[in-house]
């Protein structure tokens, strides 16, 4: 796909199957407190 | 059922993100063209427009475009493009079957050492009475923790105020009476501190890098622009007080989470200076947050700072890569995602989670949706020794996720910010279920320039 260069990214689609564990950090914990942002939280599900 | 496929050029690149597939295209301007076309028209169409578009390009021709629109059918096939929105009910679902309570953040001193203007907590006391929490209460707020956490092993626990080191004490013993509990309930506490830092010292930071996960250090950047707001009791600014403290601090964290945390006002829209300068001191962990105050507040965002807002961002993100390219590189909270790794769909379209999984404790042990809500009193939830009480309150906010206001629906970006914070919904629109535009359109700018970093590096991979 010379027009065309597709990034590496997890699938979510797939994350239906195996996800939900609830395990990753809550958006809100980490520095914001005034926003809610959940792309930047890394996922800890072992099971995955 | 939507797809939804968002496009935007940035920094010289083409970037198609297919949102509900997570997929991530960095493309040339033809195929940019090609895809935005792609389900509105006819082959023949698509073809004859590109070409007449391109005319003075001898590398697109017929086949050319032909080809092009073969690769683009299969990434949907695969679905990577114009994969379709199947997430709605999920989203309800899963937050109606469950009742875990993970994070807590604990108001452990509903008084401040520091007069902050633009204080959300109305330096420290929450429209309240001035109060420290007492172990007791803190002791009674961990337990209800860990009775509600179900089977989820990682719990959260922030230690907030008000200034919390004004309470030291009670959280040094409330960090040790976690620890005890851990390996009995097969639980793991991860700490955060967030402190103002006027009270550092060397017990605070030695205790502090061993216990706490995390810590988040208030900073607003430049001199200036920190002691302008940021003032003790007697109006001194606090910069030259806390800098070198805040140093030591990091120093000496070994590596452990950290955050430099400011909050820009209408008085700096150029806070990517006070990014700058932060990041010449040595700090690499960074984030800055839009204020969160009364529209007529002297310092409140103006509708005629968002495009220099928007500029700043971007500015930032160019910055940013510079920087890492020349090995001096720094975070930004709001630039970090982790694409292949990064959170799976049920985490990015069922809200934050204030109000159900994650609530604010006041030093007196009444439980709030969050910090945001605190001192409101008919968003009251219960107590630490009662429980939860107004499921009426609660619901509403079981309620909210990325599918629960009819303006997120077709927005591309809602598998980041799933459906947004409410608290900031609540004070703009007065409903848990409003939009805060204003906050929409930062989040969506700083999403964008995050995910063109990702194409940036790669690209040049």
């Amino acid at each position: 796909m010379e027009r065309i260069k597709t990034i590496k990214t997890r699938d979510l689609k797939k994350s239906v199957a195996f996800g939900g564990c609830g395990e990753c950090q809550t958006s809100c914990q980490s520095a914001c407190k005034t926003s809610c942002g959940v792309a930047n939280q890394p996922c800890e599900n072992k099971q995955k | 059922m939507n797809k939804l496929v968002h496009q935007y050029k940035l920094n010289g690149y083409n970037i198609v993100l297919d949102t509900c597939s997570g997929s991530v295209h960095a493309v040339d301007e033809v195929a940019y063209d090609i895809i935005e076309l792609y389900e509105k028209s006819e082959k023949e169409t698509i073809v004859r427009t590109v070409l007449t578009k391109y005319a003075d390009r001898s590398d697109v021709t017929e086949e050319e475009i032909l080809l092009c629109l073969e690769d683009i059918q299969a990434l949907a096939d695969q679905g990577r493009l114009f994969t379709k929105d199947e997430y709605e009910n999920l989203a309800m679902d899963f937050k109606n079957n469950s009742s875990v309570v993970k994070a807590l953040c604990l108001h452990v001193a509903h008084t401040c050492n520091l007069n902050c203007s633009y204080c959300f907590a109305s330096q420290g006391k929450y429209q309240g009475e001035r109060a420290l929490m007492t172990f007791e209460v803190g002791k009674q707020a961990l337990d209800y923790l860990i009775a509600h956490s179900g089977s989820r092993v990682n719990l959260e626990v922030d230690f907030f105020g008000g200034e919390p080191l004004m309470d030291w004490e009670v959280v040094k013993k409330l960090v040790a009476y976690a620890r005890e509990q851990e390996p009995i309930h097969n639980k793991n506490f991860r700490f955060t501190l967030t402190t103002n830092g006027m009270l550092i010292d060397d017990d605070v930071i030695d205790f502090a890098n061993k216990e706490m996960h995390n810590v988040v250090l208030s900073l607003d950047g430049r001199k200036e622009i920190h002691d302008h707001l940021r003032k003790t009791i007697t109006g001194q600014g606090s910069y030259d007080t806390i800098l070198p403290k805040f140093k030591r601090f990091v120093e000496k964290r070994g590596g452990k989470d950290y955050y430099m945390r400011g909050t820009f006002t209408h008085n700096n829209v150029d806070f990517t200076n006070d990014l700058f300068h932060m990041a010449d001191m040595g700090f690499t962990e960074l984030s800055m947050e839009p204020v969160v105050c009364d529209p007529s507040d002297p310092y409140a965002l103006t509708e005629e700072d968002l495009p220099k807002l928007f500029e700043q961002y971007e500015i930032l993100a160019k910055e940013m890569l510079r920087r890492k390219k020349a090995g001096n590189g720094f975070e930004f909270y709001h630039y970090i995602l982790d694409l292949e790794n990064g959170p799976c769909v049920y985490k990015r379209i069922t809200g934050c989670g204030s109000g159900t999984e994650y609530m604010a404790v006041t030093p007196w042990g009444e439980l709030f949706p969050c910090h945001q809500f605190v001192g409101d009193s008919k968003y009251s939830l219960g107590n630490v020794w009662d429980g939860v009480k107004n499921t009426g309150i609660q619901d509403e906010f079981r309620h909210c996720n990325a599918y629960a206001r009819e303006e997120c629906r077709d927005c591309w970006a809602k598998m980041y910010c799933s459906g947004g914070c409410a608290a900031n919904a609540y004070h703009a629109t007065g409903s848990v279920r409003g939009v805060y535009e204003y906050g929409c359109k930062l989040f969506k700018k700083r999403i964008e320039c995050a995910i063109m970093m990702k194409v940036a590096e790669n690209c040049e991979e």
